[in-house]
């Protein structure tokens, strides 16, 4: 529904053994019409979302990822539960907030969801821990990774049965400054659902790319210019002041940094309160040192966009699609001395996209054209992992078969065939409203009983971790639980009783000893010939071979006959109807 | 207010594990405060799980404190996991000595004057190199964590929550830094022989274990031991080697506190230790997953059950600001985390309307900032209220406005810093709630002497006339008002109600009303069926039965085996003496006779003749000899030795049977 071979507007519908869950419910930051949102319809025709969907999971606060969830929720109508992790259900409403009132307050749009809406849809929100296994019902688990990518970015291992799918959200799978890396077990799922953002990157190393960095910026104010970091106000927004922060003291420089926007303050305070979620290194020292209190940092006021003399300023929003960066982006652009460095993804159709390609006349609202002379740096500050990152990813799941979503066609297809060639598995990479089915062959949990297990085992036979092995007894399903159990225990169980099937055969034997005789000659000769079977003589003359009677007669007629008749059940067929085909044979002359 | 803590159940397990005869020591007034020797007695209470071979009931054998739990196992796989849960911990001081350098009297009571020791784990039993896994239920169960794991061979893995380790680390690091603070003399260890130990008056001569008493572990040994937790969340699934699953759940008590669950896919065993029904700071209990459990484990209840905590922090308040008011300093004796939150709480609703808002308060222990960062951190661990202001974003706890409206201070210990601000009348805060090393011994010291002062026991873990024994006589007053939100008897009766384990296991002190209070019958577990208890060195054998095991089948049924019977592979059964280990079905159901001759007739039998006999019919086929009974449960097959005829009427007669 979204996120297929498109970088925006992440949605996806998972149908796992009889349940259905939606990934993400994201917008499209390229599209300011129905495209903007993902197409719900595409769940269901007819009836509510609420009795169709099991659940929804929200990956990270992203816009791109829970950005049209009051609409879905409130507009739409669900009713179920959202399950995000507790940083995510802090910051997603603050960014919601913010992006309904770029597109109602100041873009003017109507049919909008309001600001009641956000609140009533953070309602239906369940917050999940860390590694938490959440019983969504008596099937469906869910459960969350870390995923480094931004605060409370989360990968959600979902499993019904023996299947299960994971879905990574955006992850990152290098530590930074002040995030950890996405970590997962070897779980082993049936797909792997992988976002490719950086499907044929390779990046550097991000020592270089820090320093470059500080290059640019350095050399640029140097000179007097200004510097402009688009940037989302949480995520990347912190990396980069706590590298700038900590160069700025080592260099000692004066020239002001600003943070724009009221958020900031507030984005700082999260991190401070979800300090949890950060890189170890943060963790361990936040009692001496808080990172996210800045020195050198300030808030910025719009005047000071006008102000002589260099200075850095990050803005948001981090596309240059609209709000304060824009603005400023706007003032700046005219001068060469300035710079604006775009450390992240932008989206195809927005500003940051355009000036990314090249592109230097752009046309604004109004059918104005700017001109941008302002130096362009695009640098990969974007916490995705790149493709080392999402073949090690693949290689830490071990996943049955692999999806691509959240990537450019082409780039995907590059990677999908790399992880054909190199995990053997099967790999798909679907567009927009295209379904995918894959088969699974799912696994049978059943309850052995452990007398029949015990019985199993008596015969001699250790099993074997892996192997496969035969047994026989009878399964009972009742309710949603297999049991295995003996035959004897089923029909206990079932209140019937047993129904004895017994043959006897005569076999006649020109013989004319005695039957005492006859029987103890039976029994020598079986003794000797079935070793390794319970072979008995019994006191009223019969013989018995485990459970198989047998015993001699004189024959009514002919007293140069006798007539053995041997009996056994239906259990021991086998056995009985090879004895009597031994027996037919005739008895080895005695030697005497 | 009750006096002492010998009139209680006593506990072997959890942190409330108290003996009989744990009395705390006393000091002798004459040492200087830094220098008095101790000894510290460090307890646990741990579970330990095994798998034996096949073995139909679960062994449980149970010694106070330490309680091993056999799991049987019908895997193929003869793994062991042994768990030990609910490492605990609390000081225990012999209050009495004879070997005259190493005794000192006080107001007529004889001490000990050593460097503080501590009383270790059980470990007799149980050879700690083969237990594989430690599972910590909070942070005051783990302090004996550096011993186990840094001495007694123990290779395996622990599991705590975050909030467990970071605050236990804390709890650790203070211990240690108090005892490193008393200059290192030599332990005392004279009165240990048994023959003198046995002519001393009753604390001391009780005293248990005296002899594997050690000296307190260094950070470096609380580093390597910590290194070794593995951090889990509430409701993670950790699987043990493919034959256990353990969870931990939020038991309500504290930070990041746990329950346990430890299941196979058929059998589960509840462990809960230290858990609180009341709304305090952690996260509520969560009963719902305690369901459905064979067996329930059930230790740490509180040490005082006739007291109510609400009531307990009424009285704090009130006698705080009376001495306050009358120009008299409040002395907290207290661990550096836990209830002092809630009481910090309390008092930043209290302050303004009490008037005290001029008031200092402080916080003085080397993990006093550390301890109030880190409770701002864990708004996960945190109850709804708490975590739904991390969403604003707000600190969870108050005590953040406490410091910054300078009305709260905290200093790591009274050097320094504390020395310029310090101004009285005031409040402080600080440990070791033992009153045996800690800055609250100097505090002891200085405000003892004057009426006018106050010190507020709200530590449940020591008697406070025990506490304050070395230090008599007192003029300053002392009030008892200890604060142990974990579960009351009332309150146990309630969760058994709720969760109906099949079994409950707990302390044979839980099973009888305190020997002091032999009358209230109120305080005692009361369920159905009676809780079986355990005591000290006994080994307990719980009525579980396994009846399942799980395996997994293959969707297809397998290829069917050669039929060995039919007519054309006759021949190779006859040459070889057949596997009998091949199960036929059982069968059942009934023959309708007239269907059955119908059949008969359909495939080529002639005259057949029924006679009706008692129990049902018999169906003779004269031309072959053959004669069939058939009755309600039974058919009887009688012919000739004709293999060919012998399989065509057995599979006639199936045809109407179903096959198990």
């Amino acid at each position: 529904m979204g996120a297929g071979q498109d970088v925006g507007r992440s949605c996806i519908l998972v149908s796992i053994a009889g349940k259905n869950v939606m990934l993400d419910c994201g917008m499209h930051m390229g599209f300011n019409d129905d495209r903007r949102f993902p197409d719900f319809s595409y769940i269901t025709q007819n009836g509510r979302l609420t009795d169709f969907l099991d659940c929804v999971i929200i990956s990270h606060f992203h816009l791109d990822h829970c950005g049209a969830l009051p609409y879905f929720s409130e507009m739409v109508g669900y009713d179920g539960p959202i399950y995000m992790t507790h940083p995510t259900q802090a910051i997603c409403p603050i960014l919601l907030e913010d992006y309904r009132k770029i597109a109602v307050d100041k873009k003017g749009e109507a049919n909008f969801f309001t600001s009641q809406m956000i609140k009533d849809c953070m309602k239906k929100v369940v917050a999940v821990h860390l590694h938490q296994t959440v019983q969504v019902d008596d099937e469906l688990e869910i459960k969350a990774y870390y995923a480094g990518h931004v605060l409370g970015a989360a990968m959600f291992q979902i499993k019904v049965g023996s299947e299960s799918v994971v879905y990574t959200g955006d992850y990152n799978m290098t530590p930074d400054r002040h995030l950890g890396a996405a970590w997962v077990d070897k779980c082993r799922p049936s797909l792997l659902i992988s976002e490719s953002t950086y499907a044929t990157t390779i990046r550097d190393s991000k020592r270089c790319r820090e320093r470059d960095f500080l290059k640019k910026v350095h050399e640029t104010v140097e000179r007097g210019g200004k510097v402009l970091i688009p940037v989302f106000a949480l995520g990347r927004a912190q990396e980069l002041c706590i590298l700038l922060e900590t160069f700025w003291e080592r260099m000692n420089l004066k020239v002001p940094i600003y943070f724009s926007t009221g958020l900031t303050e507030k984005a700082n305070h999260y991190y401070k309160l979800f300090i949890t979620w950060t890189n170890q290194k943060i963790r361990k020292t936040f009692v001496q040192r808080n990172m996210f209190e800045f020195k050198h940092i300030k808030a910025f006021d719009r005047a000071f966009a006008d102000n002589p003399g260099p200075m850095v300023v990050f803005a948001t929003p981090g596309m240059l699609h609209a709000g304060q960066s824009l603005q400023i982006f706007r003032k700046w652009a005219g001068n060469e001395k300035n710079m604006v460095i775009m450390p992240g993804y932008c989206v195809q159709g927005t500003v940051g996209h355009k000036i990314l390609s090249g592109q230097r006349k752009l046309e604004m609202e109004g059918r104005q054209v700017l001109e941008v002379k302002m130096q362009v740096e695009y640098m990969s500050f974007s916490a995705h992992a790149d493709a080392k990152g999402i073949m090690q990813l693949v290689g830490q799941a071990e996943p049955d078969s692999v999806l691509l979503v959240h990537g450019e066609a082409k780039k995907m297809e590059f990677l999908r065939q790399k992880i054909e060639q190199e995990f053997r598995v099967s790999c798909y990479m679907p567009a927009n409203g295209e379904t995918v089915t894959l088969p699974t062959s799912p696994s049978i949990p059943v309850g052995i009983s452990l007398g029949l297990l015990k019985r199993e085992m008596a015969q001699g036979l250790l099993p074997e971790a892996k192997k496969l092995r035969l047994l026989h007894g009878t399964l009972i399903m009742k309710d949603s639980s297999f049991r295995l159990v003996s035959s004897e225990q089923a029909l206990k169980e079932l209140g019937l009783a047993e129904h004895q099937l017994r043959f006897t055969c005569r076999v006649h034997l020109q013989d004319t000893r005695k039957e005492q005789e006859m029987a103890l000659r039976v029994y020598s000769h079986l003794k000797s010939t079935l070793q390794g079977h319970c072979v008995q003589h019994l006191p009223d003359g019969s013989v018995t071979v485990e459970s198989i009677l047998i015993q001699a007669a004189a024959h009514s007629e002919d007293p140069g006959t006798k007539v053995l008749l041997v009996s056994w059940t239906y259990q021991d067929e086998e056995l009985g109807s090879f004895l009597t085909a031994l027996l037919k044979k005739g008895l080895p002359q005695t030697p005497s | 207010m009750v006096p002492g803590k010998t009139t209680l159940p006593m506990m072997p397990l959890g942190r409330g594990a108290r003996r009989k005869n744990s009395q705390l020591p006393r000091r002798s007034r004459r040492q200087p405060a830094e220098t008095g020797r101790r000894f510290l007695d460090l307890r646990s209470g741990e579970v330990d799980i095994k798998h034996p071979k096949v073995r139909h009931e679960t062994v449980l054998p149970v010694r106070a404190p330490n309680l091993t739990m056999q799991y049987p196992q019908v895997q193929i796989n003869h793994h062991y996991a042994r768990l030990w849960t609910g490492h605990d911990f609390y000081p225990q001081f012999p209050s009495f000595a004879t070997c005259s350098k190493e005794l000192k009297e006080c107001s007529g009571h004889v001490f000990v004057d050593s460097v503080p020791e501590f009383c270790l784990p059980e470990t007799e039993l149980i050879d700690l190199s083969t237990v594989d896994v430690i599972l910590i239920s909070n942070y005051h169960c783990m302090m004996a964590l550096p011993y186990i794991t840094e001495h007694t061979g123990f290779t395996g893995t622990v599991y705590a929550t975050e909030p467990t380790v970071q605050i236990g680390r804390l709890l650790m690091e203070e211990l240690v830094n108090f005892i490193e603070r008393v200059p290192k003399a030599q332990s005392a260890s004279l009165w240990k022989n048994k023959d003198i130990q046995r002519l001393l008056p009753s604390p001391l001569k009780d005293a248990v274990e005296v002899s594997t008493w050690r000296r307190c572990y260094t950070m470096q040994e609380v580093n390597s031991a910590l290194s070794k937790i593995q951090l889990v969340g509430y409701s993670q699934k950790i699987e043990l080697f493919g034959a256990v699953q353990v969870t931990p759940l939020s038991s309500g008590y504290a930070l990041g506190s746990s329950n346990w669950i430890i299941q196979s896919h058929y059998e589960k065993v509840s462990y809960v230790s230290g858990s609180s029904l009341l709304t305090t700071h952690p996260q509520p209990m969560d009963q719902t997953s305690l369901k459905n459990s064979d067996v329930l484990v059930l230790t740490g209840l509180t040490q005082i059950p006739t007291a109510n905590p609400d009531g307990m922090v009424g009285e704090f308040c009130s006698n705080l600001a009376l001495t306050v008011r009358n120009g008299g300093n409040v002395l907290v004796p207290c661990y550096p985390s836990g209830v002092i939150y809630d009481l910090l709480e309390c008092l930043y609703q209290y302050i303004d309307s009490a008037g005290l808002s001029s008031i200092p308060f402080y916080f003085i222990s080397p993990v006093a900032n550390s301890s109030l960062e880190f409770s701002q951190i864990f708004a996960e661990w945190l109850c709804h209220n708490k975590q739904s202001k991390v969403y604003l974003p707000e600190p969870p706890f108050p005590h953040a406005e406490l410091i910054q409206t300078n009305k709260l201070k905290h200093y790591p210990s009274i050097h320094g810093d504390f020395s310029n601000d310090f101004r009285q009348p005031c409040v402080v805060f600080t440990g070791h709630p033992s009153l045996r090393f800690g800055d609250v011994v100097h505090f002891m010291e200085l405000w003892g002497k004057s009426s006018l002062n106050t010190v507020i026991f709200t530590e449940p873990d020591f008697s406070y006339l025990e506490a304050l024994a070395p230090y008599q006589p007192l003029a300053m007053k002392c009030i008892y008002c200890p604060i142990d939100t974990r579960l009351n008897f009332i309150q146990v009766s309630k969760l058994l109600k709720e969760v109906q384990p099949l079994h409950v296991v707990c302390p044979e002190q839980y099973t009888q009303p305190p020997p002091a209070q032999s009358h209230r019958m109120d305080l005692m577990i009361d369920c159905q069926p009676p809780p079986m208890s355990y005591r000290r060195a006994e080994v307990l054998a719980l009525p579980f039965k396994r009846r399942y095991e799980k395996i997994e089948i293959m969707p297809e049924p397998p290829p069917r085996p050669a039929q060995p019977t039919s007519g054309k592979k006759r021949k190779r059964v006859s040459d070889d003496v057949p596997d009998c280990q091949v199960l036929k079905p059982l069968l059942s159901g009934s023959i309708p006779v007239e269907q059955f001759v119908q059949t008969l007739e359909k495939h080529g039998f002639s005259d057949i003749k029924v006679e009706d006999t008692a129990k049902g019919h018999i169906v003779l086929l004269q031309e072959a000899e053959t004669l069939i009974q058939i009755e309600e449960d039974s058919t009887h097959i009688i012919c000739d030795n004709d293999e060919m005829l012998r399989v065509r009427l057995r599979d006639l007669v199936l045809k109407f049977l179903q096959k198990f």
